[in-house]
């Protein structure tokens, strides 16, 4: 606050910040690592790209964690997050997640692209590979009423339990904001236990077929976001036990139970999509 | 919008802020969370791309001058600087200068707020922009195509152009500049829409909100909504090209038809999310000095929504040719020409305005005038291309080329160069002589012209695009446009001088306004420079609704 002598706002007038630069250039670095990576490319004879990644992934995860500390200093101990900064908050999580939505529907699109229009006789490469079904020939899909359907109930019960630490903090009851938590996260680790027990029996590839290209990239999305909304409710639990929230304030609490319900709808449309009406529910019927 | 008058007196910002509590130096400009600094840092960015972008173009103009190709010994190499002025001009030149730019700069100016809502993000943006900028032109110092430096897919990137055409890293580095600089606009537009919703001073509703500031607005939801879609498209490119998937190869059950489905689907409310900030500065500046209130406020606001709107729904009018069913093709059609709707509305509000007022033709009043009539030229091309079945004859073609150039290049970039002389004051708080403006003005509007319009010619005649040599036939018009890509050239090497001259020579302070009455938006109640944080009591905007 260089000069909150002079100011007659609400608004939080930020300090300067290194972490902005330090995340790009750690994202700069963990690209072109990445893709020296991935094509085996060498500076002077040595094959850097791991290390270049790892340098850039580690400077991402810094630049997270000293950010956000800055920013629950700033909400916790110097009180700036006035009510109107709050509504900030709010609008920016929420065009997020909106963002995300978007992000989710180009996965989407190369599903049913590739499982409403199997046999259009102009696609003959794709109806020669698919021979005109959905799934298509060959490929021996989940069984949508086994592990997905568990993983579905997992994550359904995981929204009621987040929901019950919510109001549990809304009454400012710590113990139960904290038994609630701690089961949401349970619940979303065994749904990512789950989902990789799930993968490594897949009898399908990854590599080479449109159905595990869609269903391995929509359903891995979507779990890295389980994976990152796990991540954000641990952090969570840990600010509950360390004393943060209060029943008056706790965005980084809702929030987090915010991004929780987006990924739990996004798989119940996968489920729906997906598992259920992409492996026989419907999408072979107009295949054949 | 007479803000001037219903201002309150006393909300007269203090020039107290003291100096010595500011950043300066590295921190200032590294580390900055102020608005005008990293909209400073934008433009800088935008006319460094401005040059790179520049300079291939004038390359590719040097080799088409006359037949034989004799700058380029391939096509490919070709076809890498037409994809590198694309990407460089779309993603690192108009972009940025509008929205990071002259958005992050004005935004808060105009609603009366002392700053973006999220002023360390708005830096992340800036920083991420910058990034990608730099993977673009790693890109082009990458193998692509077999024993070929750079991209040469184009701007769009599509495959099997980028998958099994370019195996060498090039295309990952122009993916990920692409996932970056499109982080850096997401994490922009929610700033954006954040503090355009819920920073707007006391009083100043959303009807009485200026044009320019509307058009950030639509804009910012077309780029948070859009984006994600291009990221998720061009990730599934990464996984064709690196790990086997098969999203966009028929072999594996793939489809590179849904490449530009989904492509196009962020493509087309591009297009639109370069131009409408344009229309909106335009509006300020075609009100300001007609000294009249813009005619018919509310339907320019909302015809850019509508604008925003239907641009989500007309895709795949740039896929005519690639195998689309009839009954998709009239949809798309039909849908396109009806944006010619809001867009007529705009363009007859702007005349309206006009009529009847007292105009003065400043320089940005001149580059106002000359975008309402190259973009109206622009747009009314676009609406003969709208039709699939004259698009089967032109697609492709340099009449494709000319359409885009006269609502990108004279449409947005005359924009940009519109409210770099309406603002340079504001910003700089030196005025910019008036000749020289005007001047830069006729010698890109000449310029601009004679390289753009000879290439309806070509594309009627059957030119087509992304070649780099041609038959004799062509040769004239390929001439006449080289000679006035050299124009403009010149037009913005004089543009450098004036902005030095007026700079660092002539210095002649602007005062708070230097429009006159015309200029009723809020930044011109600050003084010029404005202090580093304006507004720290808020204004009250009191003035009648429209």
């Amino acid at each position: 606050m260089a000069d909150a002598h002079a100011k007659h706002h609400d608004y939080h007038l930020v300090d300067p910040s290194p972490w902005p630069l330090l995340g790009a250039i750690s994202a700069f670095l963990g690209a072109v690592g990445a893709i020296m990576w991935m094509h085996g490319l060498s500076i002077g004879g040595m094959r850097c790209g791991p290390y270049i990644a790892g340098v850039g992934f580690i400077g991402i995860v810094y630049t997270m964690i000293s950010w956000w500390s800055d920013v629950i200093h700033e909400a916790q101990d110097l009180h700036l997050h006035t009510r109107v900064v709050q509504l900030h908050h709010r609008y920016g999580m929420m065009m997020f997640i909106a963002s995300e939505v978007m992000f989710f529907v180009a996965w989407f699109w190369a599903f049913f692209d590739s499982s409403l229009f199997t046999a259009d006789q102009i696609d003959y490469a794709r109806v020669a590979f698919t021979g005109g079904t959905w799934p298509p020939k060959g490929i021996e899909p989940f069984d949508p009423w086994h592990l997905p359907l568990l993983n579905t109930l997992i994550l359904l019960t995981s929204g009621t339990t987040v929901t019950w630490a919510h109001h549990a903090l809304l009454h400012d009851d710590r113990k139960g904001l904290k038994t609630g938590l701690t089961l949401t996260i349970l619940l979303g680790l065994a749904f990512t236990c789950v989902q990789a027990y799930e993968y490594s029996h897949a009898e399908f590839g990854f590599k080479g077929n449109i159905f595990g290209a869609t269903f391995f990239m929509a359903t891995g999305f979507h779990g890295f976001h389980v994976i990152i909304g796990t991540i954000f409710l641990i952090v969570c639990l840990l600010r509950a036990y360390r004393g943060d929230f209060t029943p008056k304030q706790h965005l980084g609490f809702e929030f987090a139970a915010w991004y929780w319900h987006f990924v739990d709808v996004v798989w119940l449309f996968l489920f729906a999509a997906i598992y259920v009406w992409g492996t026989g529910g419907g999408a072979a019927v107009h295949g054949g | 919008m007479a803000y001037g008058a219903a201002f309150n007196p006393h909300a007269e910002h203090p020039a107290s802020d003291s100096h010595a509590a500011h950043p300066t130096g590295l921190r200032r400009w590294l580390f900055s969370t102020n608005h005008k600094d990293i909209g400073t840092l934008y433009l800088g960015l935008a006319i460094v791309g401005m040059f790179i972008g520049g300079t291939f173009s004038i390359l590719m103009r040097i080799n088409l001058q006359s037949p034989g190709h004799h700058l380029f010994s391939d096509g490919q190499m070709y076809n890498v600087i037409v994809t590198g002025h694309g990407l460089i001009m779309i993603f690192f030149v108009i972009m940025p200068a509008l929205i990071g730019g002259l958005g992050n700069w004005f935004v808060p100016l105009m609603i009366g707020a002392p700053d973006m809502a999220f002023p360390r993000m708005n830096n992340l943006s800036f920083w991420f922009t910058a990034g990608g900028m730099c993977l673009l032109l790693l890109s082009t110092q990458m193998e692509g195509a077999p024993g070929a430096n750079g991209v040469g897919a184009g701007w769009t990137l599509y495959a099997p152009f980028s998958t099994l055409g370019h195996p060498g890293p090039a295309v990952d580095f122009g993916i990920l500049a692409l996932h970056t600089a499109g982080a850096g606009s997401i994490l922009g537009a929610i700033n954006f829409i954040t503090t355009i919703l819920n920073m707007r001073a006391p009083g100043m509703t959303l009807h009485r909100m200026p044009l320019f500031v509307w058009s950030e607005l639509v804009t910012a939801f077309l780029l948070l909504l859009a984006l994600p879609v291009l990221a998720g498209a061009i990730t599934m490119l990464l996984t064709d090209r690196n790990f086997g998937t098969t999203f966009y190869d028929p072999a594996g059950g793939g489809d590179p038809i849904l490449y530009q489905h989904l492509f196009w689907f962020f493509g087309h409310p591009e297009v639109y999310i370069m131009i409408l900030p344009a229309f909106g500065i335009v509006s300020q500046v075609i009100s300001t000095f007609s000294r009249k209130p813009i005619f018919g406020y509310l339907g320019m606001a909302y015809a850019m929504v509508s604008i925003g709107v239907i641009g989500f729904v007309v895709w795949a009018h740039h896929m005519f040719t690639a195998g689309l069913s009839l009954d998709t093709q009239r949809y798309f059609t039909a849908a396109t020409m009806v944006i010619a709707v809001p867009t007529g509305v705009k363009i007859f509000s702007w005349i309206a305005t006009m009529w009847g007022g007292s105009i003065r033709l400043t320089a940005p009043m001149l580059w106002a005038i000359g975008f309402l009539l190259l973009f109206t030229i622009g747009g009314v091309t676009g609406v003969v291309l709208a039709n699939a079945g004259v698009d089967h004859v032109l697609h492709n073609t340099y009449y494709v080329v000319a359409h885009f150039h006269y609502v990108l290049s004279l449409g947005a970039v005359f924009g940009i160069l519109c409210g770099w002389y309406y603002w340079f004051p504001k910003m700089t708080g030196y005025v910019i002589p008036d000749w020289m403006g005007k001047t830069h003005f006729w010698i890109a509007f000449i310029g601009s012209n004679v390289t753009f319009f000879p290439m309806h010619f070509l594309g009627l005649a059957g030119m087509p695009r992304h070649y780099f040599d041609y038959p004799d036939a062509y040769a004239d018009w390929h001439f006449i446009a080289s000679i006035g890509s050299y124009i403009f050239a010149a037009g913005m090497i004089f543009f450098v001088f004036v902005n030095l001259y007026a700079y660092f020579i002539r210095k002649e302070p602007a005062g708070n306004n230097p429009w006159g009455s015309g200029a009723t938006t809020l930044e011109w109640t600050l003084s010029s420079p404005p202090p580093f944080h304006q507004y720290e009591v808020l204004p009250r905007i009191t003035g009648g609704d429209h």
